[in-house]
């Protein structure tokens, strides 16, 4: 008994931006499968499974849209599952389509997230107040902002740490060909001059509505032998309810020990110094700071330090979000997906010019719900345990 | 590779209306509490929890989320769910046994139908850009694919009719059926079309319910149950959406589960047709014979809870391995118009 | 102890948008041609001419790119009858679903056939197009389907640039039912009482209470009425409007911590400037008038400034 090796052999994904009007969604699914699909030089042939990530089916207003995209996902004939937990659902997807193959059932799986927000509208979506209740809600930046607040308060963290990592993370989106948005020239002060939206959350600090999708191939171990593969090491999954006395919403117990398992599983000890890079779920600039102490980079109340050191840009101890991240680009249910499949690129040494030097061992992360749901994996250059 | 069986199973009753909320919260305290009194768990033991529901059934974005609150889940639990029915969450319960993470998993599906109008909610399942903007309900769609039968003789109305008189029947012993009773073919064919040539009795009612089944692996499994329902195949295909581009009559997909899933010499089977001319097609598509026993919980036709039905159809198979009243026992589930995705889950008793 | 029923209370929920869907050049096509009065289909990997057309092939997945124009008439493969049709559909009489197998094609298209009624229907009966009155480049620029012995309907095609989106309305209606808890509360607060319960097993008080404590899985019990005052644990200010905002911004949200709670509740703080909104915030509930209640939180207006001393921030800390 116990997980057989599995490994991500491609990795794909579509050029993110506002309202991606040239396609239907399963054109945008199919851009990024084909790229993945390319990477990974498979065909549809050596594909036994599907795997569908998305969030909310209000937001392009389809009940399971997996079924209307069956041919497109070229799941036709073959077994078809949608998962949805939530914004981590990206991240969900990778994991279950990971165990497919690390319990044996499948031996290369096909994982596509996809979101296309400009069919509707997510503040819409998000901000629908059923009968009842103090309709005070605005969107995911009025839900998290207060949270952001008590982080602020409770870790005595100066103002402008969240304009660092907008700025960085924007920067680093100008490197990547995909992102949505790419602001070479942003700087923190230019961040700290733009709107706030919900105090204490500018508009630079906000992650933008994008069309997008992103897919990974997964493949057992004889397939991934003998070829460039990103080895999958760890992944993890916790949950924890929405609301209960005394929840800690700053940093929640559902994502210290989703990171714990992670790290026992992966066989790291210290995650700062074993891991060469992290794509973590990044959409509000400040849950930077706020992850890195959740998931043990830092310790609680020194995670805005690490950032203000500039430890997370890329060249730094730790870089954070080269990719550009969730900041840069944000197809809801795609963005935990694309944090997988970005750690992936780094150890396979195909993130191009977001590429780190030598990144070995990556970590992809997201988070969704009230920041109640999580999935992590770490992948790695070499097979588990050859380290 | 690890043995993986069912080894608790419980739902709450099938009703037309619940007074409870869309979040299923109400259904799934008592059910989680009465499958934790059968099997002497607690909440601590279950290693990892899937569920299937429904934010267009709840008309609400993470309707889901809600629902994790019949849990208790604090500690954080490990935890994933699936936006279909709950059977393809055990699914999913399943392969996460199978890669050693965990011994026990609780998964649980919810619907609470009456909220919306169910036969239009469902035409969201179609084709956003060519079918749904004509807003088919699922009834009228079900006709088609029942007349075709008909009329290739593949089926009658009066065989139709003989489904659900046989499914009130058998309902009969299941408390927590909604439609049972004592009926005849000859006297449900006397009612009016519904949507010719479907009547009332050809479709399932509409139910509020939820469900949910605890699975445990090899020794786990022996410890917690004197006859666990060890599953011993386990497959789910798609077919295409256009509905006219496929043949209706019959069900590529469950055949080629049922053909990798190994359904050989089954006693009994839980198929979930949501309508008369599906469980008909079923069987055929499955070949099944007169020998073996079809839905003696009296099937979706005796009540059907969206997004749980399917993962009923699994506990109630088991339960027909778990009380010694069958060694081979097939379930099915489906979802999507007019049977487009189907699973096929294989229980022994040994 | 308050006599106050806890049958719950349920109300109409209304979920509806206005979807803008992009088509791409294969269903982009398809609804140019239908807007200009032509059916255009796309041969599949297997010959088959797919009508609708399909952008990924079934069997394949290859992209398909061939397309093959097919009639405006056809041939009835199945149907079923709709005697009482549902909002949105073709029609709004007694109509017939049915496949439509189109001259030249190979698969049959769903829509809906004007026949009447059902005696007027048959499997292999022809039946023809008839056109919407105004085209816009959408399957419904297709009204529906008549037989061939139907008065025929003059409507004209459009020409113009390429369809590229779809607006596609959607509108459900829900009942949306509040638990029993909740519902006990939601009265108490037409009453202008805040009652939340404890949970017998941690003996935490929540308001609203709960169908089941969200650490313990069972329901809350024990009615505690909590007064209706206490401290802004966390706040924002939101600025930002966005459609379906039912508060004009800017306005506080603030996370209020009622004294005696062991959770706190979203509501606005008004009463001072936005600026001198602060954690630890003391507050007190400004009522709407008495004779504007209902079973709602919104009963209170706001919450605003009491005066009273900030709370030490040890006193909120474990209700962040
Ligand atoms: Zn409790």
């Amino acid at each position: 008994m116990g997980a057989q090796l599995a490994a991500v052999i491609g990795t794909g994904q579509t050029n993110h931006t506002a309202k991606r009007q040239d396609v239907s969604m399963a054109g945008l699914c199919r851009e990024a499968i084909d790229r993945a699909m390319a990477d990974a030089g498979t065909d549809w042939s050596d594909i036994d499974a599907v795997v569908l990530g998305k969030a909310p089916d209000l937001f392009e207003g389809v009940m399971m849209p997996e079924l209307f995209l069956a041919d497109a996902l070229g799941a036709t004939g073959k077994p078809l599952l949608r998962v949805h937990t939530a914004g981590s659902v990206g991240g969900s997807t990778g994991n279950v389509a990971a165990s497919l193959v690390q319990s044996g059932v499948h031996r290369r799986v096909l994982a596509v997230a996809f979101e296309k927000q400009s069919e509707s509208n997510a503040m819409w979506a998000l901000s629908i107040m059923p009968p009842f209740h103090m309709p005070v809600g605005a969107g995911a930046g009025g839900y998290f902002a207060p949270h952001v607040r008590s982080y602020i308060r409770r870790s005595g963290a100066p103002n402008h740490i969240g304009a660092i990592v907008a700025a960085k993370d924007r920067r680093n989106g100008a490197l990547n060909p995909y992102a949505h948005l790419k602001q070479p020239d942003i700087t923190v002060e230019s961040v700290q001059a733009s709107p706030m939206l919900w105090d204490p959350i500018r508009y630079d600090e906000t992650c933008p509505s994008s069309d997008g999708a992103a897919a990974v191939v997964i493949a057992d171990e004889q397939t991934a032998k003998g070829r460039p593969a990103a080895w999958i090491h760890a992944t993890a999954m916790r949950t924890e309810p929405t609301t209960f006395a005394g929840r800690d919403q700053v940093s929640p117990q559902a994502g210290k020990d989703a990171a714990a398992a992670l790290w026992k599983q992966a066989g790291i000890k210290d995650p700062v110094s074993e891991v060469d890079v992290a794509e973590i779920y990044v959409p509000f600039s400040w849950f930077e700071p706020m992850w890195l102490e959740n998931l043990g980079f830092t310790e609680e109340g020194q995670g805005w330090k690490f950032t203000e050191a500039g430890e997370t840009a890329i060249g730094g101890r730790l870089p954070v979000n080269p990719s550009g991240g969730v900041l840069s680009s944000n197809p809801i249910g795609a963005s935990g997906l694309l944090r997988y499949a970005e750690a992936a690129m780094q150890v396979l040494g195909r993130a191009g010019e977001h590429q780190v030097d030598g990144a070995r061992v990556a970590v992809g992360h997201a988070y969704g719900g009230g920041s109640q749901y999580f999935s992590l994996w770490v992948v790695g250059s070499e097979r588990p345990g050859a380290r | 590779m690890s043995e993986v069986a069912v080894v608790g199973f419980a739902q709450a009753p099938n009703v037309r209306r619940t007074p409870g909320t869309t979040n299923g919260v109400e259904m799934l305290v008592p059910v989680f509490h009465r499958l934790f009194a059968e099997t002497g768990l607690s909440k601590q033991d279950i290693g990892f929890w899937c569920s299937g529901s429904s934010d267009y059934l709840a008309g609400r974005a993470f309707s889901f989320i809600a629902a994790v609150d019949a849990i208790g889940a604090f500690p954080p639990i490990m935890e994933s769910h699936v936006e279909m029915d709950a059977a393809w969450a055990l699914y999913e319960a399943w392969v996460k046994i199978r890669t050693g993470e965990a011994e026990t998993a609780l998964v649980y599906g919810f619907g609470k139908s009456s909220a919306g109008e169910l036969r239009r909610i469902m035409a969201m399942q179609m084709d956003p850009y060519l079918v749904t903007p004509l807003w088919p309900d699922s009834v009228g769609v079900a006709g088609l694919q029942a007349r075709l039968g008909i009329e290739q003789g593949l089926w009658t109305e009066a065989d139709m009719a003989e489904v659900a008189a046989a499914s009130r029947r058998a309902a009969l012993s299941n408390p927590d059926a909604q439609l049972s009773g004592e009926t005849t073919a000859e006297e449900l064919l006397k009612q009016p079309y519904l949507a010719d040539p479907l009547r009332a009795h050809d479709c399932a009612p509409i139910t509020d319910g939820a469900a949910a089944i605890i699975l445990a692996s090899g020794d786990k499994a022996r410890e917690l149950s004197e006859r666990p329902a060890w599953i011993t195949g386990f497959e789910h295909r798609v077919d295409t959406p256009m509905l006219g581009a496929r043949d209706l009559t019959t069900s590529p997909s469950t055949i080629a589960a049922a053909k990798a899933a190994g359904v050989d010499g089954v006693q009994v089977a839980e198929l979930h047709a949501p309508f008369t001319h599906q469980d008909i097609l079923l069987r055929q598509a499955l070949g099944l014979g007169e020998e073996v026993r079809v839905n003696p919980s009296g099937g979706v036709l005796a009540g059907h809870p969206m997004f749980a039905a399917g993962l009923i159809r699994i506990g109630a198979a088991a339960a027909e391995i778990r009380a010694g009243r069958a060694d081979k026992a097939l379930a099915h589930a489906t979802s999507g118009p007019l049977l487009q995705q189907n699973l096929v889950c294989v229980l022994e008793g040994r | 102890m308050v006599t106050i029923s806890s049958e719950p209370l349920s109300a109409p929920l209304n979920v509806g948008f206005d979807y803008t869907r992009s088509l791409g050049p294969v269903l982009g096509r398809f609804a140019t041609g239908l807007r200009g009065h032509t059916i255009a289909g796309v041969r599949g990997s297997d010959g088959r001419v797919l009508v609708p057309p399909a952008e990924y092939d079934p069997v394949t997945a290859e992209k398909l790119t061939e397309f093959v124009d097919v009639g405006t008439e056809g041939v009835v493969q199945t149907w079923s009858w709709n005697a009482q049709p549902l909002d949105g559909q073709p029609l709004s009489h007694a109509f017939a679903w049915a496949l439509v197998k189109l001259d030249g094609a190979d698969t049959g298209l769903l829509h809906a056939v004007d026949a009447g009624s059902p005696d007027k229907m048959s499997t292999g009966m022809r039946v023809r197009v008839r056109w919407a009155a105004e085209p816009v480049g959408s399957i419904r620029d297709i009204e529906c389907f008549e037989p061939l012995d139907a008065e025929p309907v003059e409507r004209q095609p459009v020409v113009g640039d390429d369809v590229t989106m779809l607006t596609t309305p959607i509108h459900l209606r829900y009942d949306h039912t509040a638990s029993p808890e909740e519902s006990r509360y939601l009265r108490g607060l037409a009453e202008g009482k805040l009652l939340g319960q404890r949970c017998p097993a941690c003996d935490k008080v929540y308001i609203p209470p709960r169908g089941s404590c969200p650490t313990d899985g069972v329901p809350t019990e024990d009615e505690v009425e909590l007064p209706d005052h206490g401290v802004v644990t966390t706040f924002c200010v939101v600025n930002v409007p966005f459609l379906g905002q039912r508060i004009k911004p800017p306005y506080v949200a603030a996370y209020i911590l009622l004294d005696g709670a062991d959770i706190p509740f979203l509501h606005l703080v008004l009463g001072c400037d936005a600026a001198e909104v602060r954690m630890g915030m003391r507050v007190r509930a400004q009522w709407r008038p008495r004779d504007q209640w209902g079973t709602t939180l919104e009963n209170i207006d706001h919450f605003e400034p009491s005066g009273e001393p900030d709370a030490p921030y040890e006193s909120y800390a474990q209700h962040l």
